[in-house]
């Protein structure tokens, strides 16, 4: 086990590595330093000094990644690239082009992304399984396939609907929950809970239906048979058999994403107003903010790698077959 | 829950503390951080709307008078100004701008002016700064702004401000104004240079005490006065001692801030600025809520008591001579999406709202006569609406350069007047501006000297006069001049070759092609083929900085209300691409420098109104511009909010907001009741569900059975 997760560990820095490349390279290939700069410092009365002073001061005065002034070593160390890289495995995210503390951002704005992602989550998970589960117990009856069209339907709607129908019914004319707003602490539910409806509905067709044509697959099965044919009742062969016998594939899917749930959701904390990390990357992409966008995709591809072992670490506990080798 | 809910008496969707019902709290949305919040950086509205409420330049605008008026704001009067010539010796002030070597501004501010509490002027015991230097105790009890314990104040004296110009020159600020304000004020350019090489020694990050290197241009000449010289005659100086630029800023706040560890908790001037204004910033969370409070250390300015004629019949003297400000607290809160924001001002939750070409048919009604009104659900609410037309510009221009449509030939001329026939701005405003903005006959736009309405005004090259009213010019006036263009039927009398030109612009997002199949609808008028470039904003700034242009969507916003500050957009030394001034369509006729440079020294007056006059007229003769449309903003408030006057120049104007909290409080409770039978009917729809699932699983049974 232990090896094993070394290994991935060792992985873990060359992927990493060229996804800073990547994302740098792409970053300046389209953004030069004194395009960011004039992007700080607005269109008025703009002089090229102060953009030279911009550079200085914000650490893009230097070479991307060659430093032909320096010798040796030092032309390859003293280089935007090095000094940025160095900085950001060491977990220092550093100031935003604007001057804010990235790391203080990310702590602020991770709890409100997590107040909606993980309750959406675990309620989508549990929603979606119990009505797959449902449909597989009366499938080939008329419930089933209401519920098979329902789904089809429901997965066919744009999510920005869900938001949009959600804030008109539930907010504007029923006036249940507010339209958009946060609070920090346990009032916070009172903001919460549409969101967190709205994007459990908005997951429910896709769910179920997967999540269906993975029981329908192993209620077909000898194991599942045989169950029957002890005298177990369908409660039971669907629950303590096909549940656990489906959760490999189940797991591949939703294991990998927990770790992304801090990253947040653009679209509906957009829409409700949650101060969360969802809109970070994206505010920083338009104010060409390089800190932020390569902080962002960094942390990314860290808590995807985490989601890949963790997914693994599910394996062996869902199947006693998998073994870590 | 919700039964019990059901009985209470609770609004269930206020976004706001209960707490708050009833408190005389102003509440408002903002679309996007401000990036900046320090004097000498920001510039920016987003910035400004907060900025303006916390910090005092020594003048500010006159919240009614018209035309806008610089009045002293800590200041005991108008700062005094004195033009030197070559031998120090004092000028008259009609003298000739060419003998006026200097302007000498001298300022005296109020005694008493005290700034909000802040921890940086907190002293202990001793009367030795609290937190300065800040002790490692402290920054490991210290990571957020409500951990400072202590607080204090002291007087605003005449040094802060001179801090502050000093700052301009600071390679650690940045300060967008610098540029422009080197070339003005004396010494500042050197002063830059001198201080960038001090950085340089010093690490570019470290505090620099700007209190021990002087500034020619800005000296203190006591502990309340202080004196700017600049170079030669400059009168629209007064107009930028009325911005945040000219603010003051505490020399030790401005130490305090650079302590170890500040910057990592985001203590600084950009995101805590100090003042001595009506407001202090007491929240500061740009991704969820601005909060403003009322500054209990402010120094008692009033309510105006004159304006304009018609102020009073408006209610707006109402207040004369209450004091400032009338609201406690202003709470900015995030909104990024239009329909939430628009759905919680109908609901009360928000005191103001802009409206969106979205919400713009529920919002207005216009009348027989094409006056905007609220509609009539809003006005059953109470809800009124303002329309001011705002100090800007939109436009597109002609790249002077071009070898097609620049020039200053008769026929380059010639083609540039026949596209600004032919490009419609009734039509665009109609569409795509839903009526909010007024067709431009010359750069300048209304409630700034040089504007003149109706058929005075009129641009004799695009419009003509029928019937009292103007008209703008048909399309075979265009044709004829596209012929004296050498392009009959659009087509190069010369080779034969079709007209093509570049159409360079930022447009985005689903909208984007309507806009740019609109300009090629109006070009194609002319048989002109369109080719539209879109791109970046910084692919399009590098393409307007060098040139390589035909035509170019843009605008401007004033900074001051004066021509200048539009007809310097003109002006042939600004020119974008041989000095990277404002000038981006690169014009220069030298008649009109000429002119330009007798008008920017005058004040406002029938001299000047005649110079701009002939400005206008060579401007619309060679057409430059395509002058495009000046923007009305449509501004509603709900019926607590008392009479208001947009102010579109001054923006520290929430101080004379007032609403009344009581009405606010029964209006949303009225507004707000909860509906909740939906409820009832979705735990119906469950239960049915239910019940059909153990039927299906009764039957089942049952047949297994059989």
């Amino acid at each position: 086990m232990m090896t094993y997760l070394l290994r991935r560990l060792a992985y873990a820095v060359p992927i990493l590595l060229g996804v800073n490349l990547l994302t740098f390279s792409l970053f300046f290939m389209v953004n030069t330093p004194d395009d960011m700069a004039r992007m700080h410092l607005g269109v008025k009365h703009v002089t090229q000094p102060a953009i030279e002073a911009w550079k200085v001061q914000h650490g893009y005065a230097q070479p991307l990644f060659y430093n032909a002034r320096e010798p040796g070593w030092r032309a390859w160390r003293d280089t935007l690239f090095f000094n940025q890289s160095v900085h950001m495995f060491a977990l220092d995210f550093g100031e935003s082009d604007d001057g804010r503390n990235i790391g203080e951002a990310l702590r602020a704005r991770a709890g409100p992304s997590l107040s909606i992602a993980l309750p959406t989550f675990v309620l989508g998970l549990w929603v979606n399984i119990g009505l797959a589960l449902m449909l597989v117990w009366a499938r080939a009856s008329w419930l089933d396939r209401f519920g098979v069209t329902a789904t089809v339907v429901l997965m066919s709607v744009s999510s920005l609907f869900y938001i949009i129908a959600g804030q008109y019914w539930v907010a504007h004319l029923w006036r249940l929950v507010p339209i958009s707003g946060f609070v920090p602490g346990a009032d916070s539910w009172h903001f919460v809970l549409l969101p967190i409806v709205v994007s459990v509905m908005a997951g429910v067709g896709n769910g179920t239906r997967w999540y269906r044509s993975i029981f329908l697959e192993e209620i077909g099965k000898d194991y599942v048979r045989t169950a029957r044919a002890k005298g177990l009742n369908e409660s039971h062969v669907l629950f303590r058999h096909v549940l656990q016998n489906g959760l490999i594939p189940i797991l591949t899917g939703a294991v990998a994403v927990l770790p992304l749930l801090f990253m947040g959701s653009l679209l509906t904390e957009s829409f409700f107003g949650i101060p969360g990390l969802g809109s970070y990357v994206i505010d920083a992409i338009q104010a060409q903010d390089f800190a932020v966008v390569r902080a962002m995709v960094f942390i990314g591809s860290v808590l995807y790698l985490i989601g890949l072992w963790l997914t693994d670490l599910a394996y062996s506990w869902a199947d006693p077959r998998v073994r870590f080798s | 829950m919700m039964l019990l809910a059901g009985c209470t008496q609770r609004v269930w969707n206020d976004p706001y503390p209960t707490s708050e019902r009833v408190s005389n709290i102003l509440y408002l949305s903002f679309l996007e951080r401000p990036k900046h919040l320090d004097p000498a950086r920001a510039y920016s509205a987003d910035a400004y709307a907060l900025t303006a409420q916390i910090l005092q330049p020594p003048l500010q605008y006159h919240y009614l008078k018209r035309p806008y008026t610089l009045i002293p704001q800590t200041l005991t009067a108008m700062p005094t100004l004195t033009y030197l010539d070559a031998a120090g010796k004092s000028l008259p002030a009609t003298a000739n701008p060419d003998q006026v070597v200097e302007s000498v501004y001298e300022l005296h501010i109020r005694p008493g002016i005290y700034y909000q509490p802040h921890p940086a002027f907190a002293r202990d015991a001793g009367g030795h700064p609290y937190y300065l230097p800040w002790r490692a105790k402290d920054r490991s009890q210290i990571h957020q702004w409500q951990d400072f314990k202590h607080f204090g104040t002291r007087e605003l004296t005449a040094e802060d401000y001179v801090y502050e110009i000093k700052r301009l020159a600071s390679p650690q600020v940045n300060s967008p104004i610098f540029g422009l304000m080197s070339g003005y004020i004396v010494g500042l350019k050197a002063y830059g240079s001198m201080l960038a090489h001090m950085a340089n020694k010093a690490g570019p990050n470290d505090y620099l005490d700007l209190r021990r290197y002087d500034l020619p241009g800005a000296q203190v000449l006591d502990r309340y006065t202080y004196r700017i010289r600049l170079h030669g005659k400059y009168p629209q100086f007064l107009y930028w001692l009325a911005m945040p630029f000219f603010a003051p800023v505490p020399p030790e706040v401005d130490a305090f801030y650079h302590q170890t560890g500040m910057a990592e908790r985001n203590f600084s001037l950009d995101w805590h600025p100090v003042g001595t204004g009506p407001y202090q910033l007491t929240l500061m969370d740009p991704n969820w809520r601005m909060v403003l409070e009322r500054n209990p250390n402010f120094h008692g300015e009033r309510y105006p008591s004159e304006g304009e004629p018609g102020d009073a019949a408006a209610g707006l003297l109402r207040d004369a001579g209450k004091p400032l400000p009338f609201v406690d607290k202003v709470v900015f809160s995030l909104e990024k999406e239009v329909i939430p924001n628009w759905n919680k001002f109908l609901q009360g939750y928000y005191d103001f709202s802009a409206i969106s070409s979205d919400t713009f048919a529920q919002a207005i009604t216009p009348d027989a006569q094409g006056k905007p009104h609220p509609s009539p659900v809003l006005q059953a609410h109470g809800i009124t609406l303002e329309t001011p037309t705002m100090p800007a510009v939109g436009y597109v221009g002609f790249n002077m350069l071009d070898s097609v449509v620049g020039g200053y030939s008769e026929r380059a001329r010639a083609l540039r007047q026949a596209i600004s026939i032919a490009v419609n701005y009734e039509e665009f405003i109609s569409i795509f501006m839903n009526g909010r903005g007024i067709a431009a006959q010359g750069p300048i736009p209304p409630g700034i000297e040089g504007y003149q309405a109706g058929v005075s005004g009129m641009n004799p090259v695009v419009y003509h006069q029928v019937n009292g009213h103007i008209e703008r010019r048909s399309l075979a006036d265009a044709r004829h001049l596209m012929v004296e263009a050498g392009y009959p039927g659009g087509r190069s009398a010369r080779t034969g070759a079709p007209l093509v030109l570049y159409y360079d612009n930022t447009y985005t997002g689903p909208e984007a092609k309507a806009y740019v199949d609109w300009m090629a609808k109006q070009l194609a008028k002319l048989n002109i083929q369109m080719i539209s470039r879109s791109s970046d904003f910084n692919r399009f700034q590098d393409k307007i900085r060098r040139g390589n242009t035909q035509l170019f969507v843009a605008g401007w916003d004033a900074d001051y209300p004066d021509p200048e500050n539009f007809l310097f957009l003109f002006y042939g030394p600004n020119s974008k691409v041989s000095s990277g001034g404002e000038n981006d369509a690169n014009y220069r006729n030298p008649q009109y420098d000429a002119l330009f440079n007798q008008m920017k020294y005058l004040d406002n007056g029938p001299e000047r109104e005649k110079l701009i006059t002939q400005m206008l007229a060579i401007l619309q003769q060679d057409a430059p511009w395509l002058f495009g449309y000046f923007p009305r903003q449509y501004v509603l408030s709900q019926a607590w909010v008392s009479p208001w006057k947009p102010n579109m120049i001054a923006n520290n104007t929430l101080k004379y907001v007032q609403i009344d909290p009581g009405l606010r409080a029964r209006d949303r409770a009225a507004w707000n009741r909860p509906v909740w039978w939906p409820l009832g009917v979705l735990g119906g729809v469950v239960l049915a569900l239910v019940a059909s699932v153990s039927f299906t699983r009764r039957k089942r049974e049952r047949s297994l059975a059989k």
